[in-house]
């Protein structure tokens, strides 16, 4: 098992609500999103999964090369592939805006 | 029903087997009167997975939702089943037992609360070992405390079913409800075929465990009361009559008597099959039971 953390100071503009999504089931994983109190986006990784490092911070890269939410993310994974790592961290910014 | 308005319904329906625990909760209570309780933002998770490598969930596959069902109290407790299939540990065991207590207590006070347990579980985390086992002899002494007061509703979907120490507890609830496509054992068939080999049981071959174990076969023999398709709203619909009805007159597991003689009365000298037990143990009527 690995925790990885990553750091989008760029990513700071408020918010308010809490998302979760996402099931720890193999090739799935859950996401914990709410307001950071730092005020700049923060993300820890615990996975089951050891060695992909730097496909984690590629994805999360690409995430927050769009989103701007100053977020604290914590994720559980089971060997969630890139794409649904995307796709959960879409969902849970989808739930966090609505 | 013709094909024509069978299909287009079955179609349309909202599938209770493709939610998940939380949102399988939130669909039987009364919209806009639950809550949640030791939610995933509260991160009680296990303490024993990550040591042994293995990625921890916040709710540890464990929800627990108070509210009200057709204007009557009650607590969902609803297990993921795609978290560890659904196992319970010290954390979701200990939630368990806790919602089922805080019920048993309502209920006392005259606030009469009752259970509804979405149960997908394989029974024992193993991870967890004793504690486990333990948190499963908690929830069936806070079942049983609670079915004194109130009913405990228990709603078996699929796909991963209930088996182990925790089919036992589904055995003391009021009332079972299951789908087609639900399975209710105590041992599983690939523990059964790794004990006993696979003449005993061939865990490849589904006809035979769906025969043995599924729903329809659970409630033929009278040890489920209710078959249902995996329809979210037939399913609030049948737990909301169960919730509405309240206690029956005698628990299933209180009926001691009579399972006894029935399993006296098998013919082991010959393989049973599941259509004659079906058939046989239908013809006694459940007596004293109000349905």
């Amino acid at each position: 098992m690995e925790k990885l953390e990553f750091d989008y100071p760029s990513a700071k503009r408020r918010v308010t609500r809490k998302a979760h999504v996402g099931v720890v089931g193999s090739g799935d994983m859950e996401i914990l999103m709410e307001p950071a109190e730092t005020g700049i986006a923060h993300v820890s990784v615990l996975t089951s999964v050891n060695g992909f490092g730097s496909s984690w911070k590629a994805v999360l890269d690409r995430f927050f090369s769009k989103y701007d939410g100053a977020v604290r993310i914590h994720i559980n994974d089971a060997g969630a592939t890139p794409g649904s790592v995307m796709l959960r961290l879409e969902q849970a910014a989808e739930v966090i805006e609505s | 029903m013709s094909a024509a308005t069978f299909i287009p319904a079955f179609v349309r329906r909202q599938s209770f087997i493709e939610l998940n625990a939380r949102a399988r909760a939130q669909s039987l209570m009364d919209a806009g009167s639950w809550r949640e309780l030791v939610g995933p933002f509260e991160r009680i998770q296990s303490p024993w997975l990550p040591e042994q490598g293995i990625a921890p969930q916040s709710d540890d596959g464990c929800v627990v939702l108070k509210g009200t069902i057709g204007g009557k109290p009650a607590v969902v407790i609803a297990l993921e089943g795609k978290f560890q299939a659904g196992s319970m540990g010290e954390v979701s065991g200990a939630k368990m037992t806790a919602a089922l207590d805080l019920a048993s207590r309502d209920s006392r006070n005259g606030k009469k609360t009752a259970a509804v347990l979405l149960l997908e579980t394989g029974g024992v985390r193993l991870q967890e070992a004793n504690l486990g086992l333990a948190v499963i002899a908690e929830v069936m002494a806070s079942m049983l405390a609670l079915r004194e007061h109130a009913p405990v509703i228990t709603v078996i979907a699929g796909t991963v079913g209930c088996f182990g120490g925790m089919a036992i507890a589904a055995g003391l609830s009021s009332y079972i409800v299951m789908t087609r496509e639900a399975r209710l054992g105590l041992n599983g068939p690939e523990v059964i075929e790794q004990e006993s080999g696979i003449e005993e049981f061939d865990s490849s071959d589904r006809a035979l465990i769906w025969a043995i174990n599924g729903g329809e076969q659970r409630v033929g023999m009278g040890v489920a009361d209710e078959l249902v398709t995996d329809d979210a709203q037939e399913i609030t619909a049948i737990v909301r009559r169960f919730v509405e009805a309240g206690l029956p007159l005698v628990h299933r597991s209180q009926q001691v008597d009579l399972y006894r003689a029935r399993i006296a009365a098998l013919d082991t000298s010959k393989q049973i099959d599941p259509l004659s037990l079906r058939e046989s143990w239908n013809e006694e009527k459940k007596e004293g039971v109000a349905r």
